[in-house]
């Protein structure tokens, strides 16, 4: 058992440090050229997005469509530390985290008493309040936003975030408090009778997954020089619901997978202008359709995954 | 003192009542059974005890203290556990997952320990996981732990019920119609499992059943609700030949 669990902690660590090694080689050669990189970029920012509502809406099967206020909330935080009050970037990484962590306790006290359409509603209309609120803060400059962000979001940061967030999301899953908050999903009244404070639960998924968001922010602002409270909106949440229903509710690998399939494919698609959209939404059409569960499910890929098909049995 | 006291429980849906001046007391490992004709208010009572609903007026004291307007989790912290008329599993978790979550409310490490998997998360888990497996094996589902709650045959989802409700280590089990759909062997062994619980647990049982066999088989004392009111109280030979009980039951002789 022991012998076990250090032989899959060390491979989880070998794993990691050659994809990580590998990236930063190919990045410091230049052979992986600034398009792959932003789209390497995006592509962890979007696995951060998707697995920390994966958290909310897969697991805990609350479904919220504010996600994009949240990352809102980080990005301007991290940028009015480390823009406008020259903090480190670490300083700014902890501010966006602790400012959408915040935003979404206060936005999760009072609307996770409301069940599913409803709270679908109230937390699209928060993220819309957050949004127009921005827009009206002179400070960051209102619907212009803030320009000429110091690009400090480098591969280690990235890699760094990205790992982190998975593997919160991860451990705590896999423990008796992620089986308390699977419950609320499975059956909210039995869950409640069993002597699991639903409500706190419910709470305490929203903030860990408002606080991830926060970070993607922070990551997204100092990458692409920019940040606008337009960039926030409505449709921003709405791709990432899209990547966590096309993974599958309720699998963190299915969210990781779903984050990079659709990050490659908008940017494949970028070929075809005029029909981009049509192509895209065909897509998940076909999915949804052969896949109504989602690419995973509630399965999770693992190391074992692998090891079965390694030995060829299933 | 009694284990629980109920009294003057008054609840009402809309110009429904449900349950009028509901009066009731249990002792500490008695086995009672709430009888009663199809609607007569028994799941209610038992919503009102766990907190489901919130009477109108009224107290259920519980080893001295008021539950009235506690939240469900708070009473099940207190030493209430129930099962359900439909039953109500973790569909798509495993067998050992669904009594696990019930042992939450002990979790024995915090969230930070967690997430950064110290020695206390696994010392944690294994205990937990002992403690699940212990009560899986006296109800003989130890060898499907893995599969989902929902693949388990009816008869076993029940038993799987009683397990869950039981890993909250309860004072006082309410059991909702435990033999609902099951066929009179399975009936038999469900009645020797209650009477082996409550000796294994000292635990002090309350259940609602329409299958008078098992009613009259293991219950002690027995209370007829009719119409959200008590209209009978005493040993099941009592109950038997109580003339308004048979009224209730099957309507009142013709002059």
């Amino acid at each position: 058992m022991q012998k076990n669990k250090l032989i899959k902690f060390s491979t989880e660590v070998i794993i990691l440090a050659v994809l990580f090694s590998l990236v930063q080689y190919l990045i410091t050669t230049g052979l992986l050229n600034q398009y792959y990189q932003i789209n390497l970029t995006s592509m962890c920012i979007n696995i951060i997005l998707a697995v920390s509502l994966s958290l909310i809406n897969g697991f805990t099967g609350q479904l919220s469509l504010g996600h994009a206020g949240f990352m809102a909330v980080g990005a301007y935080a991290s940028v009015i530390v480390t823009n406008m009050w020259d903090y480190p970037f670490i300083a700014g990484l902890l501010a966006a985290c602790a400012a959408a962590g915040l935003a979404g306790f206060i936005i999760g006290v009072p609307t996770l008493r409301l069940k599913g359409d409803y709270l679908a509603i109230a937390t699209l209309a928060f993220g819309e309040i957050i949004r127009v609120t921005l827009q009206n803060i002179d400070y960051v400059n209102g619907p212009a936003g803030i320009l000429g962000i110091a690009k400090l979001t480098t591969w280690p940061w990235l890699f760094g975030a990205t790992v982190l967030t998975i593997l919160v999301a991860v451990n705590l899953i896999n423990s008796s408090y992620g089986r308390a908050i699977i419950s609320i999903r499975e059956d909210e009244i039995a869950s409640e009778l069993m002597g699991i404070n639903t409500t706190k639960y419910k709470v305490l998924a929203f903030v860990i997954g408002a606080m991830f968001a926060g970070l993607a922010g922070a990551m997204y602002a100092h990458y692409f020089y920019i940040i606008k409270p337009e960039t926030f909106n409505f449709l921003k949440s709405f791709d990432i619901l899209v990547m966590v229903v096309l993974g599958g509710l309720g699998s963190t690998t299915g969210a990781i997978i779903a984050a990079i399939s659709i990050t490659a494919l908008t940017a494949a698609l970028q070929s075809f202008p005029a029909i981009r959209m049509i192509l895209y939404a065909l897509i998940l059409i076909i999915v949804m359709i052969y896949r109504p569960q989602g690419l995973m499910g509630n399965k999770e890929l693992s190391l074992k995954t692998f090891g079965r098909i390694w030995s060829g049995r299933k | 003192m009694s284990l629980m006291e109920i009294s003057n429980l008054y609840k009402s849906f809309g110009g429904l009542s449900a349950v009028l001046d509901f009066n009731f007391h249990m002792e500490q490992d008695e086995l009672v059974g709430l009888i009663g004709p199809n609607g007569a208010g028994k799941t209610t009572v038992f919503n009102l005890i766990t907190g489901v609903y919130k009477p109108d007026q009224g107290s259920i004291i519980f080893k001295g203290r008021d539950l009235v307007g506690l939240a469900p989790y708070t009473i099940c912290a207190q030493g209430v556990a129930r099962t359900f008329q439909n039953i109500r599993l973790f569909n798509d978790l495993t067998v050992l997952d669904n009594v696990k979550i019930a042992a939450h409310k002990d979790v024995p490490y915090g969230l930070m320990s967690a997430i950064l998997r110290t020695p206390y998360f696994f010392k944690g888990e294994d205990q937990i996981e002992q403690q699940a497996m212990k009560y899986l094996e006296i109800f003989k589902l130890d060898k499907k732990k893995n599969e989902l709650a929902k693949n388990l045959p009816y008869g076993e989802q029940r038993r799987l019920e009683i397990v869950r409700a039981l890993a909250t280590s309860p004072q006082l089990l309410i059991l909702d119609e435990p033999a609902a759909g099951m066929n009179p062997q399975e009936t038999q062994e469900l009645m020797e499992l209650i009477r082996l619980i409550r000796d294994k647990f000292n635990l002090t049982i309350l259940l609602i059943e329409h299958d008078m066999s098992l009613v009259m088989g293991v219950c002690e004392r027995l209370y007829v609700l009719d119409y959200g009111q008590i209209i009978a109280e005493g040993t099941p030979q009592e109950i038997r030949s109580n003339i308004r009980v048979i009224e209730a039951y099957l309507g009142e002789e013709v002059e």
